[in-house]
């Protein structure tokens, strides 16, 4: 098949002392290159460990899920950082990036552990700078930006390594509407124009329908999907 | 193989640029924790420098009174020896020195000596200080040499005459810069030419000034200055053994002479005593690097606690930076590139301390050896030896905090408030 993503009867369960959670109950979702995804839903229902699974942070307790038809069950810690070192990049909430470091420095770790060499690591970073807007803004620490510009290095940091899809969770929650639009801005450039593919997690309709697919999630399960 | 070798290496580059910048950015944290390391490496280099010095000054020491050193008391061992009431015959002649000398092959000098406190008067100055009354021979045995002048000889023992050699702080006190040489001095009232002024020994290690001394021909002592009450008989023979490994031998067998000499029966205590003058000098050798050892000791603990201090803090630091590292894990960190980056954190940590407590223990060791005159003596091995050891408590007390930060599940590090 040629879907970016597939994912089939993905099962996640959590053993919290002796409760057990069942965050996912069986979800099945193919995300073709290029997309621009929104998945929403209350909080509790499962989106953030259906993330968590497709940016390779987290194994599925059962079922499959495959990126450019490669599975990641079998592989130790070390190897899963490499694949989301290479293919995937995240953009958060709260932005995190590097505390009292400046914006370049903050681009380029991706970078640093691919062991990429020095010359066509500065290179990279330059332009996935540019590529956000911010030219000139290399050098300022993360204190001396603002939070609609963290979140721009937050994104030029997440496509500087040329991944396979970008995930971002609730990426304009700590912005106002009109910084978020900007956001949102570029990330319709990014897919449409550079066809990027974007999977985001929001609560918010409006933002959403910036998005042309919208997934909803209820209690471990796809409830709509259009 | 060559492969792996660069990857290491690019691994290894690129924590050590991650882990330096890290140290930067929290300046003041870094230097807390290198606090402990830098108290611990200087107070291992003072302790090593303080413990150095004191063995060396007692080996000099050592040195100067002379070697293979046996001294044979008149008087049995439970008697008392030397302090024995002026009642007391002495049991040693000169002819027993004589004797001791020639029939054991594994003596090399003899000096049969009497000594007594006296006032020496040059001018309008005087003195009080021990003279002794000996042959040549005891200036060979300790080693003395001469600054000026000669010794008196055998010659002028058997002569009787009226000579005398000073120890340098003698002279200081009766002739200030005069050269005392061929000058005349009183002793107890008795005129005696200078013929020879010592080069200076020092302290022995007992604190008593080895300048601070006379010597007169043995007969001379004898018939001017000390009465004749006992004829050619005398409390002392210093006796030098010609090897260290035959001072035993050397015992024994001037114990068999002397005791056949005096005609002591079997089952009867000797009637006199012998000291073996070098078993005593390396008990105080021994102890003196005891004593380094353990000032050593405790200046490695110190150390030790200065790298307890750092894993404490490294710990703290991984949790406070908690959330920096799900990050690094997010965008692909691998275990060994976090363990990497802070174990490179701690050494770095432990060895800018361990340059700066190399300096700190330099200059308080030079501040302490001015205000107490202890002698100091700074080695390039130990300095070199506190540097490395500072490097690996770095890493090994590093080791775990490092382990604990690469562990980490990124989805509850990114939670992490």
């Amino acid at each position: 098949m040629d879907s970016l993503i597939q994912v089939m009867e993905l099962v996640k369960v959590y053993h919290l002392g002796e409760v057990e959670v069942r965050a996912l109950r069986g979800v099945s979702v193919s995300i073709d290159r290029g997309e621009f995804v929104a998945i929403m839903g209350a909080s509790g229902s499962g989106k953030s460990t259906f993330m968590n699974i497709l940016g390779f942070l987290d194994q599925p307790t059962s079922g499959r899920y495959l990126l450019e038809g490669r599975g990641g069950e079998n592989l130790s810690r070390d190897e899963l950082a490499e694949i989301r070192n290479q293919k995937i990049g995240f953009v958060f909430q709260g932005f995190n990036l590097l505390a009292r470091t400046s914006a370049l420095e903050n681009i380029e770790l991706p970078l640093i552990y691919s062991k990429t060499p020095t010359l066509r690591r500065k290179e990279l970073t330059r332009k996935a700078l540019s590529s956000v807007g911010l030219e000139g803004r290399g050098h300022h620490h993360t204190g001396q930006l603002s939070g609609g510009e963290q979140q721009r290095v937050a994104i030029a940091r997440a496509l500087v390594n040329q991944p396979s899809i970008l995930l971002a969770d609730e990426p304009t929650g700590n912005l106002d509407s009109k910084t978020s639009d900007e956001i949102m801005g570029i990330f319709q450039h990014l897919n449409r124009q550079m066809g990027i593919t974007i999977i985001m997690i929001t609560h918010e309709h409006d933002i959403a329908s910036f998005a042309k697919r919208k997934i909803l999630f209820k209690d471990g399960m796809v409830a709509s999907d259009s | 193989m060559s492969y792996l070798y660069w990857k290491l290496m690019d691994t290894l580059f690129a924590s050590l640029r991650i882990a330096l910048r890290a140290l930067l950015i929290n300046k003041m944290r870094s230097s807390l924790t290198m606090l402990g390391i830098i108290i611990g490496v200087a107070a291992v280099i003072t302790m090593i420098a303080v413990g150095t010095g004191a063995k060396t000054r007692i080996a000099e020491q050592i040195a100067s009174m002379g070697s293979n050193i046996l001294i044979v008391v008149s008087g049995s061992s439970t008697g008392g020896g030397l302090r024995l009431g002026a009642g007391t015959a002495p049991t040693l002649s000169f002819d027993d020195a004589k004797a001791i000398k020639t029939e054991i092959p594994s003596v090399k000098h003899t000096a049969p000596t009497v000594s007594g406190v006296a006032q020496v008067v040059f001018g309008n100055q005087n003195w009080s200080t021990v003279v002794y009354g000996t042959t040549p021979e005891l200036l060979e045995i300790r080693g003395w040499s001469f600054a000026s002048g000669y010794s008196f000889t055998q010659q002028d023992v058997d002569g009787t005459n009226k000579v005398c050699i000073l120890g340098k702080t003698v002279v200081e006190n009766l002739f200030g810069g005069i050269d005392a040489v061929g000058q005349i001095v009183r002793i107890k009232h008795v005129p005696f030419t200078v013929v020879g002024v010592l080069a200076p020994k020092g302290q022995s290690t007992w604190g008593h000034d080895q300048d601070d001394t006379i010597f007169v021909p043995l007969t001379t002592a004898q018939k001017r200055l000390f009465g004749m009450r006992f004829p050619r008989m005398v409390r002392v023979i210093t006796i030098q053994a010609t090897e260290t490994e035959l001072m035993k031998d050397a015992e024994e067998k001037i114990t068999d002479l002397l005791r056949q000499r005096h005609r002591i029966p079997p089952g009867q205590e000797n009637d006199f005593s012998i000291r073996n003058l070098t078993e005593i000098v390396s008990k105080e050798e021994e102890s003196a690097r005891v004593m380094s050892l353990l000032l050593g000791t405790i200046a490695s603990i110190s150390l030790i606690v200065g790298g307890i201090g750092i894993m404490n803090i490294m710990l703290v630091s991984v949790t406070e930076r908690t959330r920096e590292i799900g990050i690094r894990i997010a965008v692909g960190a691998k275990s060994r590139d976090i363990l990497l980056q802070f174990l490179i954190e701690s050494l770095v940590l432990s060895l800018v301390g361990g340059i700066m407590g190399i300096g700190v223990g330099i200059a308080g060791t030079l501040i302490l050896s001015n205000f107490t005159e202890w002698p100091v003596l700074f080695s390039v091995e130990a300095i070199l030896l506190a540097f490395l050891f500072a490097g690996s408590i770095g890493v090994f007390f590093g080791f775990y905090p490092a382990r604990k930060a690469s562990l980490l599940n990124p989805i509850e590090a990114l939670r992490y408030e």
